[in-house]
């Protein structure tokens, strides 16, 4: 315990981290925190469904949970239940295997709700494209309100790319 | 020779690693198998492929390994009846393959299971789509498909239905847990969800591009399937990569394992209840890759390899920030090693979760980290040794125990041995080219390209058509062969430690659903 306590004191605060990408990062989630706190009241639940992806962009998503983004800092929280969630993000070419999961995650949600599809894949079909087992970008199959490219995208993307979804005109579709 | 006793002709296949291939009637399948699985061998990869532009019929390709090498075998069979005999028997992960093989192709082992496995609904079952006569953009007509789990009968006995979509952050797939009270008696997997046409869309592929695609079959092994697919590309092209690109394709390769490794230590933590362990692991796998992204230009160095080296060089200053990060490193890991291993509550979650007896991951055909865990000695950066290895005195990690604290202990040590690998490489490094130009023109021809990933083995392999481009390729996952181990280790543990349990195997889908 004793050496636990040490390494977490030692470690310190990584939250406000050093420069480059963070200073973008620092311009990002503020603005998020004030979206999320007018718009969503102060939390904002996201629901995650990879629809076919390399599991890359998967990667991306965990990091933002890293102490440097720490976005549950920010409010925003990933949840278990469509029926929780208030925007859905989308990975990969939407597999043909996948797309009624994919319709019926959507479906389970409560409006409003926002659709953010991240990565080349989610946002043109990216290098798989559209096959006989791939239907393509995520468009092709929902709504969706804001893209997100990369390959896959950075967590900064990623946080930006959110913002932009809950900043323009949140959730008009219900 | 590693396979010269089997009843076939071989010939040697240039490259990277010790290679042969060879022609076989399906009569004798099963024979030169047995043969290969008595001599201590194991199959790696089964796949078909559509031979009709050439007035044939089909060939069934298999991919077996010894640790002297590999051989790919190639058999034909007519069109009107492409059928050859059961492997599974012989190979227990020879069952899903030849499913999948079906699916796509219609070629048929004639096994007793005749439930499809990548086939779920997006086409019929008399469809092929591999046929190379269905354009690359053809769709089928969809066809429901209701699929018999095996169900599991008796007093109390219940169902759980997981997924596809699952709680967390993961791909998609669908675990079907027979249990009773909270025991479970029986998991059955049901995969094939991010399946997106992979074999289909590297036919005709600009040979030079398929390295992008190869790097693009499982994200978080992009390292590993990249540089297979550009050494079988560099088999058929005759070309070795100059000596410092070999060693900054090892520096990344290692750095791949080091960050996917730190990934699961933290996770692992955090589903045997410390948080705390997620919070630090996250931590310093963010460090590597921004470090990733400062030297070559991507956090998870996708399309740095690239068919005749590598995509670019690094500065002595490179080289010392991966020094001084080596050594942080190491200090901080095994610092958390010690935090994890004094943890009562941790190691009462980890101790005897989840096992899987080295003899049940014998017979599975267990590889990569979860078969080292368990007792199996394969690891291809100490065995067949592809250049730079030779040069580099790799040290395999074994464990008997073959439960969660098998996996984790075997993550630490893997990261100290990489660690120790990244030093010698920054040490041993000479000035010199990064790449081999590819030939202006290129011949029709087959390679194979075999690189040890974080996870285990990825093959690939490849024919090249006369007109540069790809005929055909296929990439093996190694999460072939231990997704059937995982239902294994579930056995008997409570419904609660799965999420561990699976965590500790962490095993592709993207890669094996193709
Ligand atoms: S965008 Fe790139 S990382 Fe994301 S799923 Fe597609 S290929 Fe993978």
């Amino acid at each position: 315990m004793y050496q636990l306590l040490k390494q977490i004191v030692k470690v310190g605060i990584k939250t406000e981290a050093p420069p480059d990408t963070d200073d973008s990062l620092r311009v990002v989630s503020q603005r998020l925190k004030q979206e999320i706190l007018g718009v969503f009241e102060g939390s904002l639940a996201i629901r995650h469904v990879d629809a076919g992806s390399c599991n890359g962009c998967e990667l991306e998503i965990h990091m933002l949970s890293n102490p440097y983004y720490n976005i549950e800092a920010l409010g925003m929280k990933f949840v278990a239940s469509p029926r929780h969630a208030d925007l859905l993000l989308v990975t990969g070419p939407v597999a043909r295997n996948m797309e009624v999961a994919l319709q019926r995650t959507y479906d389970a949600m409560p409006g409003p709700k926002l659709v953010v599809a991240v990565g080349d894949c989610g946002c043109t079909g990216g290098i798989f494209g559209e096959s006989y087992a791939s239907r393509g970008r995520v468009a092709n199959v929902l709504a969706v309100d804001v893209s997100v490219p990369g390959c896959p995208p950075t967590p900064v993307a990623l946080l930006q790319g959110i913002l932009t979804a809950i900043s323009s005109g949140a959730g008009e579709r219900s | 020779m590693a396979f010269d006793s089997l009843p076939v002709e071989l010939s040697e296949l240039p490259g990277a690693v010790p290679a042969w291939q060879a022609q076989a009637g399906t009569a004798d399948l099963q024979n030169i198998c047995q043969a290969v699985k008595n001599q201590g061998g194991r199959l790696i990869a089964l796949w078909g492929t559509d031979e009709q532009d050439r007035g044939e019929g089909y060939t069934l390709h298999l991919s077996l390994a010894k640790a002297e090498g590999l051989l790919w075998l190639r058999c034909a069979l007519p069109v009107d009846q492409p059928k050859y005999p059961d492997l599974s028997p012989i190979f227990y992960n020879a069952h899903r393959m030849q499913r999948a093989a079906r699916d796509l192709l219609g070629i048929d082992a004639d096994a007793a299971d005749r439930r499809p496995w990548l086939r779920h609904a997006a086409w019929r079952d008399s469809d092929r789509p591999l046929h190379r006569a269905h354009a690359a953009g053809k769709t089928f007509e969809a066809q429901d498909s209701e699929y018999a789990f095996v169900s599991v009968t008796g007093d109390g006995v219940h169902e759980i239905p997981v997924g596809p979509v699952h709680a967390g952050t993961i791909e998609p797939g669908h675990f079907r847990f027979s249990i009773v009270g909270e025991k479970v008696l029986r998991l059955e997997d049901r995969l094939g969800y991010t399946h997106k046409g992979i074999d289909k869309r590297f036919q005709g592929m600009p040979l030079a591009d398929g390295a992008k695609l190869a790097g693009r079959v499982s994200g978080d092994s992009t390292v590993a399937y990249a540089w297979a697919y550009c050494m079988a590309l560099e088999s058929v092209a005759g070309i070795t990569p100059p000596g410092r690109a070999l060693m900054l394709r090892a520096l990344m390769l290692e750095r791949e394992r080091i960050a996917n490794h730190l990934g699961d230590l933290g996770y692992l933590g955090n589903d045997g209840g410390l948080g705390f362990g997620l919070a630090q692991f996250m931590r310093l796998k963010e460090d590597v890759l921004r470090l990733n992204a400062k030297l070559f230009g991507h956090r998870y160095l996708m399309d740095c390899i690239v068919p005749g080296g590598v995509a670019c060089d690094l500065g002595q200053a490179g080289f010392e920030a991966i020094n001084i990060e080596c050594d942080t490193l190491m200090h901080d890991v095994r610092l958390l090693k010690d935090i994890y291993d004094d943890h009562a509550g941790l190691q009462d979650r980890f101790l005897t979760c989840g096992r899987l007896t080295p003899n049940t991951a014998g017979k599975l055909g267990v590889i990569g980290l979860a078969g080292r865990a368990s007792g199996q000695a394969w690891d291809l950066r100490a065995q067949a040794r592809p250049a730079p290895y030779d040069l580099l005195d790799a040290r395999m990690k074994t464990h008997k125990n073959g439960d969660v604290a098998a996996r984790v202990n075997l993550r630490f040590e893997e990261i100290f041995e990489s660690l120790r690998l990244l030093h010698v490489l920054v040490e041993r490094i000479a000035p010199g080219d990064i790449a081999a130009p590819l030939p202006a023109t290129m011949s029709a021809g087959i390679g194979l390209g075999w690189a040890e990933g974080w996870r285990g083995e990825s093959v690939v392999a490849l024919e090249s058509g006369a007109d540069g481009r790809i005929r055909s390729c296929h990439a093996h996952d190694p999460s072939w062969q231990n997704w059937p181990a995982l239902a294994f280790a579930v056995n008997g543990n409570i419904v609660p430690d799965f999420p561990l349990i699976n965590k500790s195997f962490n095993l592709s889908y993207s890669g094996c659903d193709l």
